[in-house]
């Protein structure tokens, strides 16, 4: 069953002024719409209950990655292809490049935005658990002025975040404060491509003295939200990656998070996948 | 709403609602139907199109996307008379079964190879991915890449 298009509107703002005016007038009627690889799908299938769209994929303002000596900033119309592309990135934050390889093919690629992927709220995005590792901030504006949040605040629940009606998501910011770190990200899916994720571990950790340091988890498909898990962080930091650390560290993910059963999984097994791999990454510290 | 954009090679313009999928507005407007349905939600890439040298599901632009754009479809990856070297490998190598993948992987693998002159095996893999053959002739389409560059 296919949506009926003369339902729909999508109305292409000639600044980005103009289209942060157009959602503080009438908030709640328009939402954004950027490169269409997760709206364009429920459009096909009948399930796009919201009609009126802003175009904002030509909004130049919202592109670019900017790099500075402490940060490395995306604007959210940033694609995942040029994710991929990027020197700083590649070196810096291996685990979004890869996350960025491992989203959809390289179509979707070439129209998926990171920003997107955020704001679609998925629990099973691939980006987003790479970001909470990387401790990344969001700036959201609208009309009024700008304001920045940590990631990790911004879900709230299931595809609840803090964002207002009359606000975009401008850009995510991402301290340069992984060197030296191993980094080790990890999607599980039925295909390498186009697949989408069973469980996911984004983490990163520093090793110094046989001594974890800031240890950092961050997990997808495991709850309603992708999740930091704070308190297996605190469970690794200042421990040797050996077997008694790793035993307790998997007995505390196991009570940080919540999968359930699904149409791609069940909970046992992501709950066995999650160990494992969280297993998996405390092994290549000690190598 | 009126669109323009040039398609492989020609400025058209179209009067279309705007989230009409580019997709229909190739086949049902443009009568451009070499570009293929399969899936519809992006999954298989047999609406494969190249949007401003890039490939996309054409399934997933809506068409007040590519108003000004620069669009290539498998109608114009042939020089008049003359084959692209990929096609003419597909041809000779047993790369097109059914038919219905086949103008997304050509544009797929055109746009690799121009991206990439000597793909490895991975890299063919990689380009590929996004593009589903339910004939399940993978290997012969692979061979055909590889044919089409060594040319």
């Amino acid at each position: 069953m296919r949506a009926f298009i003369p339902n729909y509107q999508l109305t292409t703002p000639s600044s980005l002024a103009d289209a942060l005016a157009l959602l503080n007038r009438e908030p709640g009627v328009w939402k954004p719409f950027a490169g269409g690889t997760d709206l364009m799908v429920l459009l096909e299938a009948a399930k796009l209950p919201h009609r009126n769209y802003i175009n904002i994929w030509s909004l130049k303002e919202l592109r670019g990655i900017e790099v500075t000596d402490s940060h490395v900033t995306l604007g959210a119309l940033t694609t995942y292809t040029e994710v991929q592309s990027h020197p700083v990135l590649q070196s810096e934050f291996p685990m979004l490049c890869q996350a960025a390889s491992e989203t959809g093919g390289l179509a979707i690629q070439n129209r998926g935005t990171i920003g997107g992927n955020i704001v679609n709220a998925s629990p099973a995005a691939d980006s987003p658990p790479a970001l909470l590792a990387y401790d990344a901030e969001i700036e959201l504006i609208s009309s009024d002025g700008s304001r920045w949040l940590a990631y990790s605040s911004f879900h709230t629940g299931y595809k609840q975040m803090l964002i207002g009606p009359n606000e975009l998501l401008a850009r995510i910011c991402m301290p340069r404060n992984t060197r030296g770190a191993t980094h080790y990200y990890r999607k599980v899916g039925t295909r390498k491509a186009q697949a989408i994720s069973k469980v996911c571990l984004a983490a990163l950790a520093k090793l110094g003295d046989d001594q974890i340091s800031d240890a950092r988890i961050a997990l997808g498909s495991v709850a309603p939200i992708v999740i930091r898990c704070m308190q297996t962080e605190d469970a690794l930091r200042g421990q040797k990656p050996d077997a008694g650390t790793i035993k307790s560290a998997c007995a505390t993910l196991s009570q940080e998070i919540s999968p359930i059963d699904d149409i791609r999984s069940t909970a046992d097994y992501r709950l066995q996948v999650a160990k494992n791999l969280l297993t998996d990454f405390l092994l290549t510290l000690r190598t | 709403m009126i669109v323009s954009f040039t398609i492989n090679g020609e400025s058209r313009t179209v009067d279309v609602f705007p989230m009409a999928r580019l997709l229909d507005v190739l086949r049902e407007q443009l009568h451009l139907t070499g570009t293929k349905e399969g899936c519809g939600e992006g999954e298989c890439g047999a609406c494969t199109v190249v949007l401003d040298g890039q490939i996309v599901n054409s399934c997933l632009v809506p068409v007040a996307q590519v108003n000004g754009s620069e669009i290539k479809t498998i109608e114009g990856v042939a020089r008049q008379d003359q084959l692209h070297a990929v096609q003419q490998a597909f041809i000779d190598h047993g790369g097109a079964q059914c038919g219905i993948c086949t103008p997304g992987m050509v544009l797929a693998a055109v746009d690799l190879l121009n991206r990439n002159p000597r793909p490895s095996e991975t890299e063919i893999r990689n380009g590929l991915a996004g593009n589903l053959c339910r004939c399940t002739g993978y290997m012969k389409i692979f061979e055909s890449v590889v044919r089409a560059y060594q040319k």
